[in-house]
């Protein structure tokens, strides 16, 4: 808290200002212009206001329609994964061996999904959950439950819903076993002396110093669900009909797919507003939460 | 550390589950077609290595792997050197909209690839850079750049200042404070912030597929190509996927140890 004030700083931080200026404004100032747009073809452009953003929030347009419906599914795909996320990443990472070699083989397969490319965890998924080559399907079909994600949009949902919990639960238990092994030893004698049941423990220390990893986990588990792309398309393609459509899919669709610059820039934006917004928010809990810690232990 | 009751059983349940449709793959890149599609069988029966000779035989197979090594190795050297004196910046002093800038940065880690993939098109075809690995490891910087000097940030703070003004005093000049005891002090840190930008480059397609045609196409990319006339080349396709886990599977290995601190970017 006690930073030396020092302008000279910036020079300091004048490459990755230029670095991602480069990457972030210029692209984002072409999508604001062609926002703004309408095109006959031949790069032949004039000027639309903001047309395109009022087509894009009304419900009964094609454009509107199809934003909202994907804004929803995706929504709703965020909450439910953030859901079974984080409770089983807090359980794996309390079931944590405590020592020994069985440590760093629990760690490394824990990992081991996080680096997997996108699209091959789509492809593992994909074929996991064939009915008629892969284990999943086919387990299931043989038990008499009739699963096929393709046609099915309930099973297309579940498949990619615990593709995702295979995905990324770790990330959270892993940042849940870092925040527990920040806990000394002594916190838990105290607790053994005072006869504090296991639940009290788990509330009185364990929790309020996961506080603040949980926090940086579920923030980076609702925006990467948010913006989630390759996984569902590799499985699903979106599909059956628009049931997996989420908004990045939709996106890519507009953008690359039909070529519409002037509807997909103006999806670009109000995406891009959402997660601004969300993001400020998640900064703005997290800043303080690490502001009131020092008054905390000053008053214990 | 205090845990709960059944634990052994909760992990090995969790960590079967996470190895399962993994081992799958690589059940079934050992197999022939004929045996993937006829029967179903729990490990290969009349195990081939037919899928992974022919990866290392056909460079426009094994380019795919040349490809996107080279545009990750480029993106994290680039995210490393120009994050660490803006981690340092970040830890050490205030200046004018420091807060305001931190914040910029962050929401670019968080911007959605999908919303850059056209734009990013226009931009590096306009500079003849479209189609080469740079163009791929410049835009992978949006979002590695900001987490390295997220991570690197949480390292340099654990670093006392006490360490700074004494080498000041001894007559360390910036530049040689920076290269002789700074680095090697935060060598961990620097490991772990090269394993993200590492990972979240070499996970990311839709920026990678959609900046390359040809030459510089990532192994990702490439995998799509096994629909034939003949129907899926499903072995192919799981030797291709297995081969893609190994690399990062070799990298944790290297960083188990500081793996879990990482992951809380350096902010436990």
């Amino acid at each position: 808290m006690d930073k030396t004030i020092n302008q000279k700083a910036w020079f300091l931080v004048l490459p990755v200002f230029a670095v991602v200026a480069f990457s972030a404004i210029l692209p984002l100032m072409t999508v604001v212009n062609y926002s703004m747009q309408d095109t006959f073809g031949n790069n032949q452009f004039f000027w639309n206001g903001v047309g395109w953003f009022k087509e894009l929030l009304d419900p009964s347009t094609d454009l509107g329609g199809r934003f909202l419906a994907s804004l929803g599914r995706n929504l709703l795909f965020s909450a439910i994964i953030l859901a079974i996320e984080v409770p089983l990443g807090i359980v794996v990472a309390l079931s944590m061996p405590r020592e020994g070699w069985t440590v760093a083989v629990c760690l490394v397969i824990l990992a081991l999904p996080l680096l997997i490319p996108w699209n091959v965890v789509g492809t593992i998924w994909q074929i996991f959950g064939r009915p008629d080559i892969g284990l999943l399907g086919y387990t299931l079909n043989s038990l008499g439950i009739d699963y096929n994600y393709v046609s099915n949009e309930f099973d297309a949902w579940a498949t990619v819903i615990v593709m995702d919990v295979w995905h990324w639960t770790s990330l959270v238990a892993l940042l849940c076993y870092a925040g527990l092994k920040s806990i000394p030893d002594a916190y838990y004698q105290a607790a053994q002396i005072d006869g504090a049941s296991r639940w009290a423990v788990f509330k009185a220390i364990q929790l309020p110093k996961m506080n603040r990893v949980l926090l940086i986990a579920v923030l980076l588990r609702f925006m990467d669900s948010f913006m989630i792309y390759t996984e569902p398309f590799v499985v699903t393609g979106g599909g059956p009909g628009n049931s997996t459509t989420f908004v990045s899919i939709e996106l890519v669709k507009i953008a690359l797919g039909q070529f519409d610059l002037g509807k997909a820039a103006a999806l670009s934006l109000v995406y891009n507003l959402i997660i601004l917004i969300v993001c400020w928010v998640f900064y703005t809990v997290m800043t303080n939460a690490g502001a009131e810690r020092p008054e905390k232990k000053g008053a214990a | 550390m205090n845990t709960i009751p059944g634990r052994r059983i909760i992990m090995v349940v969790f960590l079967i589950f996470l190895l399962l449709p993994i081992y799958w793959l690589v059940n079934m890149s050992f197999k022939t077609n004929t045996e993937i599609v006829t029967t179903m069988t729990l490990w290969p029966h009349q195990p081939t290595l037919e899928n992974y000779k022919r990866i290392f035989t056909d460079e426009s197979w094994y380019s795919g792997y040349i490809n996107s090594l080279t545009y990750v190795l480029i993106n994290t050297v680039i995210s490393i050197a120009v994050a660490l004196p803006a981690a340092y910046a970040f830890s050490r002093y205030r200046f004018l909209g420091d807060k305001h800038l931190f914040f910029w940065l962050l929401s670019n880690r968080m911007a959605p690839a999908a919303v850059f993939a056209l734009p990013f098109f226009n931009l590096y075809s306009a500079i003849n850079l479209f189609d080469t690995p740079w163009a791929v490891a410049l835009a992978h910087c949006i979002f590695n750049v900001p987490l390295a000097v997220w991570i690197l940030e949480g390292f340099v703070s654990g670093v006392p200042r006490e360490i700074d003004e004494t080498a000041f005093l001894d007559g360390y000049s910036f530049p040689r404070f920076f290269a002789k005891i700074l680095v090697p002090l935060i060598a961990s840190g620097i490991g772990v912030a090269a394993f993200f930008c590492f990972m979240f480059s070499w996970v990311e397609l839709l920026l990678a597929r959609t900046l390359t045609s040809v030459n510089a196409k990532p192994i990702s990319a490439i995998m799509t190509r096994t629909v034939s006339a003949a129907g899926m080349d499903w072995g192919l396709l799981a030797a291709a996927g297995v081969l893609t886990i190994i690399p990062g599977a070799l990298v944790i290995w290297f960083v188990r140890n500081y793996i879990a601190r990482g992951f809380a970017l350096g902010r436990v």
